[in-house]
């Protein structure tokens, strides 16, 4: 079934299989302070990928051994819920969770102000909850959010999403069909000043292709760097508006 | 104590980098020697013992009948694994693959297989039973920098010297394997600024991103890997994304002329 990518054709009158055109992403939808136990937690859907972050910390390192004395260390935990894909797969961490759980830490590390914190640990959990290409980018998307709604300090936030290549064209944020049956898959990761934190890409690229996956893949961090201010603004807005009612509360007694 | 001598490091090495100098003397984007001893273990299907610089690894191949994955019943299967074994540096230690392992395998099989050098059709013996299952197991033997570079180099020419071991198995006699394409990886460090590649023992503590790129014999790449906790500005990666195919190419025409 997966190799039948002649039969298929991916773009037609310039829309893709889902409607959207080659520059568009997926709907997206982004909440802030979902977890209750959580210091910081967010909720993103890109399309049907449904990815839940909860970060943890400063606090104490376990193993000790692990802490640094100039700074936090940064841990990161991508799981996929046994659920999350059309066949169950087997709970816990395979060769895939691995690799993007070490990628998806080096993404945020680098904004990650860790001096401000030696000897303690900050801690990402990651469950994606439904898989349908693009996880990995959620999830860092969902993660970046949450360690602002942690309070933990960052140079900036981090925004995340894929270009691809399918049926000859270049598009932004491939969907499951998209990146089974696509040529290429390039998911990056960035800061609101444009630098890459995280750089991947599998299949095959010609080196202009490339640079065009990269101009598309940049304005679509962009597009979702924009979503995670705002709704980090509306969340804090109207927080500020919550201690302001108490404190004429607090007044009229 | 070792972050105080990191920082003496650093701070020798940056010094060198302002004046244009590495601490080997080679130029920012040249590689150590290289060379390739192929067929070292007989009793593997393929093998291939990789020298970059003072880096050794050895890379086996051996190959055997068994059943495909339920999604693709007429291909072979390729896995491939990496161990870093406690006797090639002072930082390794027994037990399960790390990340660093994992990531490393990763690597060399999104190589393997995306440059499409292996035809996985071609290594299937009956549709939906038996398939031809290729192992590639990179042995890490002394580290002395830039181990992902020494592993694809000595995965691919391992594979390049592949017999498949068809008369074992009953199933005719042993032939070649039939290698399509020679992928390479070349990787890259960014340290204060400055690009280095093939960054050696000395270098790769210091730097905080590295950047590996595999390109095919046709100049297209089929993966790359940022790895490390920094970042990397645009024309930096498209920097190292053209030296690094500029780099492989030489490489491949110099040891790995199919």
């Amino acid at each position: 079934m997966i190799f039948m990518e002649e039969k298929i054709s991916f773009i037609k009158d310039g829309l893709r299989l889902d409607g959207r055109r080659p520059d568009e992403l997926r709907p997206i939808k982004i909440e802030v302070g979902v977890l209750a136990r959580a210091d910081g937690s967010c909720y993103v859907e890109m399309g049907k990928n449904r990815v839940i972050a909860a970060v943890y910390g400063p606090r104490e390192v376990h193993p000790r051994h692990l802490q640094e004395v100039t700074r936090a260390i940064v841990r990161y935990r991508y799981n996929m819920a046994s659920f999350s894909v059309e066949e169950r797969r087997r709970p816990g961490p395979d060769r895939r969770s691995y690799e993007l759980s070490k990628v998806g830490r080096e993404a945020l590390e680098p904004v990650i102000l860790t001096s401000y914190y030696p000897r303690s640990v900050i801690d990402v959990f990651v469950e994606i909850l439904q898989a349908d290409a693009g996880t990995r980018t959620a999830g860092i998307n969902a993660a970046s959010v949450a360690l602002a709604d942690a309070g933990i300090p960052m140079r900036g936030l981090i925004s995340s999403c894929a270009a691809g290549k399918v049926g000859g064209e270049i598009v932004l944020d491939p969907m499951k069909e998209e990146d089974n049956f696509g040529d290429a898959d390039m998911p990056i990761a960035m800061t609101p000043s444009g630098e890459i934190t995280l750089l991947q890409m599998d299949g095959g690229l010609t080196i202009d292709e490339f640079h065009e996956a990269m101009e598309l893949a940049k304005s679509g961090c962009r597009q979702i760097y924009e979503v995670q201010r705002k709704v980090l603004i509306e969340r804090y807005s109207q927080l500020e508006g919550e201690r302001g009612e108490q404190a004429e509360v607090t007044a009229c007694d | 104590m070792t972050s105080v001598i990191s920082e003496i490091r650093k701070d020798y090495l940056y010094n060198l980098m302002l004046r244009g100098e590495r601490g080997d003397g080679r130029s920012f984007d040249g590689y150590r020697e290289i060379s390739i001893q192929r067929g070292l273990i007989e009793k593997a299907e393929g093998s291939a013992l990789v020298k970059l610089g003072k880096t050794q690894v050895l890379v086996g191949v051996k190959m055997q009948p068994g059943e495909p994955f339920a999604d693709s019943p007429d291909r072979g299967v390729i896995i491939t694994n990496a161990e870093l074994v406690p006797l090639a540096s002072p930082l390794f230690e027994p037990g399960p693959p790390n990340e660093v392992g994992i990531e490393l395998a990763r690597l060399v099989d999104r190589g393997v297989r995306e440059s499409k050098s292996l035809d996985l059709k071609s290594l299937c013996i009956v549709p939906g039973e038996k398939v031809w299952i290729i192992f590639i197991d990179v042995h890490i033997l002394d580290d002395c920098g830039n181990i992902m570079d020494a592993s694809s180099i000595g995965a691919i020419a391992a594979l390049l010297n592949t017999i498949v071991p068809a008369k074992k198995f009953g199933l005719g006699e042993d032939y070649p394997l039939e290698v399509k394409d020679v992928p390479i990886a070349t990787t890259a460090m960014e340290f204060g600024g400055v690009i280095l590649f093939d960054p050696d023992s000395d270098e790769e503590p210091i730097a905080s991103t590295k950047m590996t790129v595999i390109s095919t014999a046709d100049g297209r790449i089929c993966g790359m890997q940022k790895s490390g906790t920094g970042m990397l500005a645009t024309d930096q990666v498209y920097r190292i994304v053209d030296i690094a195919c500029e780099r492989a190419r030489e490489i491949r025409e110099k040891f790995l002329e199919v």
